[in-house]
């Protein structure tokens, strides 16, 4: 039996980039909040200048729920397994995954709110791709856009606007929409690389830009601006100059006296009163059950987790999980199409052995619809992004290019001394549509150590992003040359296995029968709960969800704080 | 529980590594690499997983995967094959099996090869023996042998190019053969700048007092207490 606690206002389910962010317009309106996190609070001495590490350990993650949770993956419903990833893409901590993410903060594009609208207005309705559940967003970009505004802000962006208004500004991105006021900081600076792509950009006619970053260009709100070393990638800032939840949002909603953080609160199910409204949470901490009783629940832990506990948490009122009466739960799940790679080798040294995956040039003209897609194949596109980024052992297990007989021995050695600064991979983002046949559920074989069955994925790109793919990397091919590259190589998109950028299953909508949130965030089944991060969004676009994550968590708690007594059920 | 490595700690461990790190390396003996394997250590290092003839076996291993040559020293100098060792009994436990059963595959595979087990063999030989293995020609191995190959090559590579506070990268043997110019935890504008040559600065992430290190050993992962 669950030791029960003392009732609070509401509890949110994960303090990671979303909850992190929701916590606070909670508590500065007086709303009193209980954050139970997995993980545990990490510090700048935590984040030491370690490549094997943080990205041949799986470190940070002082707690390794997410790992032993990594969820299961096959292409199609009757396909078997593909290799189980051993560790999870994310992290639980206090701040979660935005401790160690690239802290690229993208809004998205016009587009990407209206992709079935705007298609067929553009080119007609048979462009959508069949058998894609693409809907538009219940609001388009101008309803997101205050959100976006505050959440920059507060934790700090830096970046160069390309739309103030109306006005573009090509030091900025062209193709955003309308923005109210240029970025809190100046963009990250660009390094001797970026630099001369950025110019081969111009000279092929594209517009480059240095992309944002939730990162200090210079000192922000009394923290240090970034000092460039190098290990951003899965690394935490030893300065705390990128701005994770964990040292913006969070400790200042604490200092209000409303948000009481719990850390190693391993969440094992929503519970929900005999109405069928959420009624609390049930955590285990160090093997004790808790029950920590809330009139609102906020569910943000990741696109995973959040499919996974709805579907965890059945009750009478529930049967097939809740908020899942429609069957919605795990539907129009989709992962942005991030592999797919592109390296250029250059017959210089690069001088990459520094610098971050935020700071680089962007190239926007072939995402989303900024260009006509009138005599092509697929619909959306991708965010062309190169950056400074390397480390040894990475460095080290380099591709020869084909140029060598072995990868390994005398000419092998010979060849990564002199190239091992001379590579550079493109970080091509593109749009991924949510289809019938991608789904999230539950593995009817892989249990985590409670014995709980983990995510299953089954999901598989379809013809419409592979046709994206080969056009991007012809595209990004002819930049690298056109910078100078003698050798370019080319990935596969590959699977749709467990990654970072994981959306949909509990997409957000007006109609009830096609999504498991309404245009707030709330649940359409369950009036008092909500459900933050990238799970609600029905589109990608072409660039990391974070922020647009952020803007509808705070959007979900102001909506939450302005209509507290109207959303709570009352007090017994 | 926070603790900071000692200076007289990673002197320490540095000492550890100066046995293998101290083969001279001139370049009469480099001439002959093409037929001779570079020298195994006089002092083989105190070991904590492997066992002496695994150790050698291994040892010869890393020394042809990244071979010690006039423009470089290589794997066996850099201290890999130790890094492998202490490893396996935490971060790589879950490898310990595959390199007791891989080794002796290894060896037995030479010995029916050659006649001769893998660490008395001339470089070529060797060679002949992990392209071998690598392509799966070579048999006795549990499971496939290029399975092994992969394993023992991507940790070589970890153990010359890691920090070397995991005990590989030797006196910064592997930063210094590919050009890394170190760990740093600030770099100017001119730094990043094309045409520029940082020069090393040969410190570990580990120096001095600054990085906390409890998850930063050999250790199993799944320690969970940390850092609260």
């Amino acid at each position: 039996m669950a030791t029960r606690l003392k009732d609070t206002d509401v509890a949110v389910v994960g303090l990671g980039a979303a909850g992190g962010i929701a916590a606070l317009p909670l508590a500065l309106a007086g709303v009193d909040v209980i954050g139970l996190e997995a993980g545990t609070w990490l510090s700048r001495r935590d984040f030491a200048p370690d490549e094997l590490r943080n990205n041949y350990r799986a470190w940070p993650q002082s707690v390794q729920k997410a790992n032993q949770e990594v969820p299961t993956h096959r292409p199609n419903a009757s396909a078997p397994s593909s290799p189980r990833p051993p560790i999870h893409p994310m992290m639980n901590a206090v701040g979660g995954t935005s401790l160690h993410y690239w802290a690229q903060s993208w809004r998205l594009n016009p587009w990407d709110f209206k992709v079935v609208s705007e298609t067929t207005r553009r080119y007609g309705a048979s462009r959508i791709p069949r058998g894609s559940t693409v809907e538009d967003w219940p609001f388009g970009l101008e309803e997101l856009e205050p959100y976006y505004d505050k959440v920059e802000y507060e934790i700090g962006v830096s970046g160069a606007a390309g739309n103030i208004g109306g006005r573009l500004d090509p030091r900025g991105n062209i193709f955003e929409g309308p923005r109210r006021r240029e970025y809190p900081m100046p963009p990250l600076r660009g390094c001797g690389f970026t630099d001369v792509m950025a110019a081969a950009a111009r000279t092929l006619g594209w517009h480059p830009f240095p992309g944002p970053a939730a990162i200090n260009s210079r000192r922000y709100q009394n923290r240090s601006a970034c000092m460039y070393h190098g290990f951003c990638n899965r690394g935490g800032c030893h300065v705390d100059a990128k701005n994770s939840t964990a040292v913006t949002t969070i400790p200042k909603a604490q200092a209000t006296g409303r948000l009481k953080v719990v850390t190693r609160a391993h969440v094992l199910r929503i519970d929900v009163d005999d109405q069928g409204r959420a009624s609390g949470v049930t955590y285990l901490s160090d093997g004790v059950e808790y029950f920590q009783p809330a009139r609102v629940v906020l569910l943000a832990s990741y696109t995973y987790e959040n499919a996974r506990l709805l579907l965890l948490s059945t009750s009478k009122a529930y049967p097939n999980g809740l908020s899942n009466r429609h069957g919605q739960v795990g539907r129009h799940y989709f992962s942005h199409a991030q592999t797919g790679f592109v390296t250029a080798l250059f017959p210089w040294n690069t001088n990459s052995w520094y610098g971050l995956p935020a700071q680089g040039t962007a190239v926007d003209d072939w995402a989303d619809d900024n260009f006509d897609h009138a005599g092509l194949d697929f619909i959306g596109g991708g965010n062309l992004w190169v950056y400074s980024d390397r480390r040894p052992i990475a460095a080290a297990s380099m591709s020869t290019f084909g140029k060598t007989p072995k990868s390994w021995g005398s000419d092998w050695k010979a060849f990564i001394k002199e190239n091992a600064d001379r590579t550079n991979t493109a970080y091509l983002q593109k749009t991924t549509l949510p289809y019938e046949d991608n789904y999230l559920d539950l593995d009817p074989v892989m249990k985590d150590p409670l014995g709980f069955p983990v995510c299953r994925i089954t999901a598989d790109y379809k013809a419409n992003e592979r046709s994206i793919n080969r056009f991007v990397q012809d595209k990004m091919e002819r930049w690298y040359r056109d910078a100078g590259a003698i050798a370019v190589e080319r990935g596969d998109l590959g699977t749709m296995g467990p990654t970072t950028h994981a959306y949909g299953g509990t997409r957000m909508g007006d109609n009830p029968d096609t999504n498991v949130v309404d245009r707030w965030g709330f649940s359409h089944e369950v009036p008092n709960l909500g459900i933050l991060g990238a799970s609600v969004m029905g589109t990608s676009g072409a660039r990391n969800p974070t922020l647009t994550a952020q803007a509808l968590a705070w959007r979900t708690a102001e909506h939450l704080a302005k209509n507290f007594n109207s959303i709570a059920p009352k007090r017994v | 529980m926070i603790t900071f490595i000692s200076r007289r700690e990673l002197l320490k461990r540095a000492g550890l590594l100066t046995a293998a790190a101290a083969v001279p390396v001139d370049s009469g003996s480099l001439n002959a690499q093409t037929t001779r394997p570079s020298a195994p250590s006089t002092v083989r290092p105190p070991l904590e997983q492997l066992s002496a003839s695994e150790f050698d076996t291994l040892d010869a291993v890393v020394a042809r995967l990244i071979p010690s040559e006039p423009n470089g020293l290589g794997a066996r100098e850099a201290g890999a094959a130790l890094y492998i060792d202490r490893a396996l009994g935490g971060a790589l436990a879950s490898s310990r099996a595959a390199y007791t059963s891989g080794l002796a595959a290894l060896d037995r595979y030479a010995r029916s090869k050659t006649g001769r087990p893998f660490a008395e063999l001339q470089a070529d030989a060797q060679d002949g023996v992990l392209v071998d293995t690598e392509r799966d020609v070579a048999t006795g191995f549990d499971g496939p042998s290029s399975a092994f190959f992969a394993l023992v090559r991507s940790h070589t590579i970890q153990g010359t190019f890691c920090d070397p506070f995991y005990g590989g990268n030797a006196g910064f043997a592997g930063w210094d053969l590919i050009g890394y110019p170190g760990v740093r935890t600030s770099v100017d504008a001119d730094e990043q700048r094309l045409g520029i040559v940082v020069p090393p600065n040969h410190k570990s992430a580990y120096e001095g007092a600054v990085f906390n290190r409890a998850t930063a050993d050999n250790s199993p992962h799944d320690r969970s207490h940390h850092g609260d």
